[in-house]
C-alpha cells in the first residue's frame, strides 16, 4: 500500500510539473503575458504547493497513529478494567489484538489450523475489538490515500490556477528550498538531541528504581535479580541494591581497552612510523591498503575469530605453560580489538608524522643524528601533540565497540585486572539487557539506557580532551 | 667509535622494529582471511543421498486433479518416512528413527516443493537427491573425525556403516548449495541460507541511502554555500564532528528508546534499522560532501553568478553536479561502514530467528551481520560453517562497493 502510495505521488508530482509549466508557456506565448520567472520554476512551484502540505500531514498521521489506534481499540466499554492496566499488559494485549484483526475477517477457509485456535481462545469483547481495530486500519489507509492523492491534486488545481503574470514564482521556489536546506544541517543537531533524550528519559526512569549512588558505586552486578521479580509487584529496594554496581563494567571495559591499547600503540604508532619514514614507495603502496583493510573488516568478524580461534589459542598456550587461563579472556577480546584498532592508530599518526615539515628533519639530519635518534628527538615530539590525540580516539573507540566484547568476553561481570580471567564491559551489557523481552519498564531493560548514557558521555569527554590537546598543544609550523 | 657503533645499532633495530610491525598487522590480515576461508568454504556444498522416490498418493492423500494450494497443505512427513523405508528395506523400528536421521529433517518440504513444481509425478517413481543431515555431512566433509568413540560421535556406529554402503553404492554426492543463497534462516544448517538476510541488509540501506543521502548532500550545501560563518554554523560542526564518534550502539540505543519507544515504528524491521544506520552515516556524508564543495574553484560559482544566475542556480546547476562525485564516494563509503554495522540492529531487534525472506522495509527481517551473529552464536559445526560463509559473502559485499567507490573517484572526479 505504502509504496502504491508513493509511486502515485512520484506521479503526481511530476504530471504537476508539466501541468505547471505548460501552463506558464500557454499564458507567455499564447497571452502574451510577460511572466517574471523562467516557465521551469512555475512547475517547481506548482509541485512544492501540491506535496508540502500533504507530507506534513501524512508525517503528522505516522506520528500519531499509535494514539489514534487505541482511541479507537482500547475502549473502557470493551475493556471496563482498562484503567488498572500497566504498561507491559496493554502492549501484550495490543499486540494480540493487531494479530487478531489480521484473521478476524477472513473466511474460515483460508486458516491455518493454528489461526482457528487463535480465534477460538479469543473472548468475544477482544473479537469485537480486532474488528475495530481491523476496522481502524482500514480506514487509516484509507485517509492516507486520501491525503496522498486527493488534497495533492486540490492544492496542485489551486496553485496552477493562480499561475498569472502577476506571479513571481523564482523567489518563493527558492525560499521554500532554502528552508528545506537550511533544516536538513539542523537535523544533524536533532539527532544528538534526540540520543540525549532518549538516553536521558529512560536513564531517569531507570534510576527511579535504582539509586543512582549504588548504581555508580556499588561491586555487584547481577541484574537477572530485578528480572526474577514480577514488575507488576513492584521492585523491593534492598533487591536492587547490589544488582547495577557499575564498577565491575568499568573496570572491564579499561581492562579490555588496556589489552587493545597495548597491542594497538605500538604496532600502529611503529607501522606509521616505517611507512612514512623508511619504507620505500613501493612497499608503502602495497602495505598501507593491506593494513588499511583491517579497518574494513566488519567487527562482527573480529568477534567470530576472537571467540572460535584466539580464545582457545591463549587458553591452550597458558594451559601448557600451567596458567589458568578462561575461554572468556579478557586477554582474547583486548587482542582482537587491538588488531581492529592499528590501522586507526597509524592512520592517524601517519597524518601527524606527514604534517612535521622536512626542515625540522633535515636540521637533524645536519648535526649528525641518525634517522631513528631524528624520530625519536625531534619527529615524535614535534608531532607529540596529534599522536595523543589520536591514542585518545583510539581509546575512546575501544570503549564503545561492541561485537567484540559481545561475543568474545564474559556476560558475567567479574571486579578483576587479571587479563586472563573472565571480564565483562559496558556494551555487552547493554546488549545483553536489550536481547529478549523488552520492557520499559522494567530496571533490566531500562539500565541499559543509563549504561548508554555514561558510555555516550565517556566517548564525548574522550574526544573533546583529544580535540583540545590537538588544539592546545599543537606546534604551528609556518 | 663504540659509541657510533651503538648508535648505528640501535638504528637498525628501529628500523626492524618498524617493519616488524609493519609484518605483524599484515600477518593478522592474512590469518583473519585464511580461518575464514578454510572454514566457510564447506558451506557452499552440501551432501546428498540418492534415493528413490514413488511419490505415493495415499501417504499425501492427494490425486492428479488436486488443486496447487491442496499439495501445498498436504502433510508430506508420512510420505518422507516411507521414501526412507522403501530405500533402505528390512530395518526395525530403531534402525528405522537412525536412518531417518540421516537425511535432512526438512525432508517433507523438498518433496514438497519438487512436488509442486511437477504436479504431474504423483503414483510415479523418480531419482532424487535427498539433502543428508548436517553432522552426516559433516562427517562426508571431514569437519567430524570419526575414529573416536561412538559416544562422542553425533554419528553412531550403525549410521556409519549405512552411510559406507550408500558410499560404495556411489549414491553419496556433493552439489553445490544453492539452498545458502536463496533460502531463509533455518534450524537445521543444511536448510538455512543467507538471502532473508541479504534481503533485509538491502532494505536497510536502501532506507538508509534516502535518508542520508539527500539530507547529507543538503546540509552540506548550507553550510557550505549559504551561510556564512558563525555561532550556528560552528554548533553545528562541532556537533557533526561529536555524532561521528559517537559508538554505534548508541545510535541503537536512539532507535529503540525513540523510532520504537516513542514514535512506536515496529521492532526488528529494516525501516527502523535503515534509519538507525542513516543517522550514522549522515556525518560521514556531511563531512566527505564538505570537502568535495569545497574543491570546486570560486571562478565556477563567480562564472554563474556573472552571467546572471541567482545563488541557488549557480549552486544546484553548477556546484552540486561538479561536486557529486565526490559526495558519491564518501556516501558509498559511508554505507559500506552502515552495512558492516552490527550493534545497533542488535538493539532494535533485527536478530531473531525469521524463517521468511523479507518483502519489504516493514516485514521482520535480519541484516547481513547479525545472522553472521545469530549463527556464530549456535553451536552446531554445521552453522560454523554457515558463519563464515556469511562473513565470506559480507566482505565480498563490502569489496565491491568499496571498489565502486574508488572508480566513481577515479573516473568522475574534476581535478582542478
Amino acid at each position: 500500500m505504502i509504496y502504491f502510495a508513493l509511486l502515485i505521488l512520484v506521479i503526481i508530482s511530476y504530471l504537476f510539473y508539466y501541468i505547471g509549466k505548460k501552463r506558464a508557456l500557454n499564458l507567455k506565448f499564447n497571452g502574451n503575458i510577460k511572466l517574471s520567472s523562467q516557465p521551469d520554476y512555475f512547475g517547481y512551484y506548482v509541485v512544492l504547493m501540491a506535496l508540502i502540505p500533504a507530507l506534513l500531514m501524512w508525517f503528522g498521521l505516522l506520528l500519531f497513529k499509535g494514539n489514534f489506534q487505541e482511541m479507537f481499540v482500547m475502549s473502557p466499554i470493551l475493556f471496563p478494567d482498562i484503567s488498572t492496566w500497566s504498561d507491559g499488559k496493554l502492549g501484550l494485549i495490543l499486540n494480540k489484538l493487531n494479530n487478531l484483526s489480521v484473521i478476524v475477517n477472513l473466511p474460515l477457509d483460508d486458516l491455518t489450523n493454528g489461526e482457528k485456535s487463535i480465534l477460538n481462545m479469543a473472548s468475544e469483547n477482544e473479537l469485537t475489538a480486532a474488528k475495530n481495530l481491523a476496522n481502524f486500519d482500514k480506514i487509516y489507509g484509507w485517509s492516507n490515500l486520501t491525503l496522498f492523492i486527493i488534497l495533492p491534486i486540490i492544492l496542485g488545481f489551486l496553485a496552477t490556477r493562480s499561475i498569472s503574470g502577476k506571479l513571481n514564482a523564482q523567489p518563493i521556489v527558492e525560499k521554500i528550498i532554502t528552508y528545506i536546506i537550511k533544516g536538513s544541517s539542523y537535523i544533524a543537531i536533532l539527532i544528538t538531541i534526540g540520543i540525549f533524550l532518549s538516553l536521558v528519559f529512560e536513564a531517569i526512569n531507570f534510576f527511579r528504581y535504582v539509586n543512582p549512588v549504588d548504581f555508580f558505586f556499588s561491586t555487584g552486578w547481577n541484574p537477572n535479580r530485578a528480572f526474577v521479580v514480577d514488575a507488576s509487584e513492584g521492585f523491593d529496594k534492598d533487591d536492587l541494591e547490589n544488582a547495577f554496581g557499575f564498577i565491575p563494567l568499568l573496570t572491564g571495559t579499561l581492562l579490555i581497552a588496556t589489552v587493545a591499547m597495548i597491542v594497538a600503540i605500538p604496532l600502529g604508532l611503529m607501522s606509521a612510523i616505517y611507512l612514512a619514514e623508511y619504507a620505500s614507495k613501493r612497499v608503502r603502496d602495497i602495505a598501507k591498503p593491506i593494513i588499511e583493510i583491517l579497518a574494513g573488516i566488519p567487527t562482527v568478524v573480529y568477534g567470530f575469530f576472537a571467540a572460535l580461534s584466539l580464545a582457545p589459542f591463549i587458553k591452550d598456550v597458558g594451559e601448557s605453560v600451567g596458567l589458568p587461563v578462561s575461554a572468556e579472556s579478557a586477554l582474547a577480546a583486548g587482542l582482537a580489538m587491538g588488531v581492529m584498532i592499528i590501522p586507526f592508530v597509524s592512520s592517524l599518526s601517519d597524518d601527524v608524522i606527514k604534517a612535521v615539515p622536512q626542515s625540522l628533519r633535515d636540521g637533524s639530519y645536519a648535526l649528525g643524528a641518525t634517522r631513528s635518534e631524528t624520530i625519536k628527538k625531534v619527529i615524535l615530539p614535534a608531532a607529540l601533540a596529534g599522536i595523543m590525540g589520536s591514542f585518545l580516539l583510539a581509546v575512546s573507540r575501544a570503549i564503545g565497540e561492541t561485537m567484540i566484547v559481545v561475543m568474545a568476553a564474559s556476560l558475567r561481570a567479574n571486579l578483576t585486572f587479571n587479563p586472563l580471567e573472565p571480564a565483562t564491559t559496558i556494551t555487552t551489557q547493554i546488549v545483553t539487557s536489550l536481547i529478549g523481552d523488552v520492557e520499559f519498564d522494567n530496571p533490566k531493560t531500562l539500565v541499559a539506557f543509563a549504561l548508554g548514557l555514561t558510555l555516550f558521555l565517556m566517548t564525548l569527554l574522550l574526544n573533546i580532551l583529544a580535540i583540545t590537546i590537538v588544539k592546545k598543544y599543537r606546534e604551528k609550523y609556518e | 667509535m663504540n659509541s657510533l657503533n651503538k648508535r648505528l645499532s640501535a638504528e637498525k633495530r628501529f628500523q626492524a622494529y618498524g617493519l616488524f610491525a609493519v609484518a605483524l598487522s599484515m600477518f593478522f590480515v592474512l590469518i583473519l582471511m585464511w580461518k575464514i576461508f578454510s572454514t566457510g568454504s564447506g558451506a557452499f556444498v552440501r551432501t546428498t543421498i540418492e534415493a528413490n522416490v514413488f511419490f505415493n498418493p495415499d501417504f499425501i492423500q492427494v490425486n492428479q486433479n488436486s488443486l496447487e494450494k491442496e499439495l501445498y497443505r498436504a502433510s508430506y512427513v508420512a510420505l518422507a518416512d516411507d521414501v526412507v523405508r522403501q530405500n533402505h528395506p528390512n530395518l526395525n523400528e530403531e534402525q528405522f528413527i537412525k536412518v531417518r536421521e540421516m537425511y535432512t529433517r526438512k525432508f517433507d518440504y523438498q518433496l514438497r516443493d519438487y512436488l509442486l513444481d511437477n504436479p504431474d509425478k504423483i503414483g510415479q517413481s523418480i531419482i532424487m537427491k535427498i539433502t543428508a543431515s548436517s553432522d552426516l555431512d559433516q562427517i562426508v566433509k571431514g569437519n567430524y573425525p570419526r575414529d573416536v568413540p561412538e559416544a562422542q560421535r553425533k554419528i553412531n556406529d550403525y549410521q556409519l556403516s549405512v552411510l559406507d554402503k550408500l558410499t560404495s553404492e556411489g549414491k553419496v554426492s556433493s552439489v553445490f548449495n544453492f539452498w545458502f543463497f536463496t533460502k531463509g534462516d533455518s534450524r537445521d544448517p543444511e536448510t538455512a541460507g543467507i538471502w532473508g538476510a541479504v534481503m533485509g541488509s538491502l532494505y536497510a540501506l536502501i532506507i538508509c541511502f534516502s535518508f542520508a543521502f539527500p539530507i547529507g548532500l543538503l546540509a552540506s550545501v548550507y553550510l557550505e554555500e549559504f551561510v556564512k560563518p558563525g555561532k550556528v554554523t560552528d554548533i553545528i560542526e562541532v556537533n557533526i564532528n561529536n555524532l561521528a564518534a559517537v559508538p554505534s550502539i548508541v545510535f541503537g540505543l536512539l532507535g529503540l528508546g525513540m523510532l520504537i519507544g516513542v514514535i512506536g515504528l515496529p521492532y526488528q524491521v529494516p525501516l527502523v534499522g535503515g534509519l538507525v544506520l542513516g543517522f550514522m552515516t549522515l556525518p560521514t556524508i556531511i563531512i566527505a560532501s564538505r570537502a568535495s564543495l569545497r574543491s570546486v574553484p570560486p571562478s565556477i560559482r563567480e562564472g554563474a553568478l556573472a552571467v546572471g544566475a541567482t545563488k541557488m542556480q549557480t549552486v544546484f546547476h553548477h556546484v552540486i553536479p561538479l561536486s557529486l562525485p565526490g559526495t558519491l564516494t564518501g556516501t558509498i563509503i559511508g554505507m559500506a561502514q552502515a552495512l558492516g554495522e552490527t550493534a545497533p540492529l542488535l538493539m532494535i531487534g533485527m536478530v531473531a530467528f525469521v524463517m521468511e525472506i523479507p518483502g519489504g522495509p516493514l516485514d521482520p527481517a535480519t541484516g547481513l551481520p547479525s545472522q553472521i551473529y545469530l549463527w556464530s552464536e549456535s553451536a552446531e559445526r554445521g552453522f560454523l560453517e554457515k558463519t563464515s560463509a556469511g562473513i565470506m559473502l559480507l566482505l565480498l559485499f563490502l569489496i565491491i562497493m568499496n571498489t565502486a567507490a574508488v572508480l566513481i573517484r577515479r573516473r568522475l572526479e574534476v581535478k582542478w
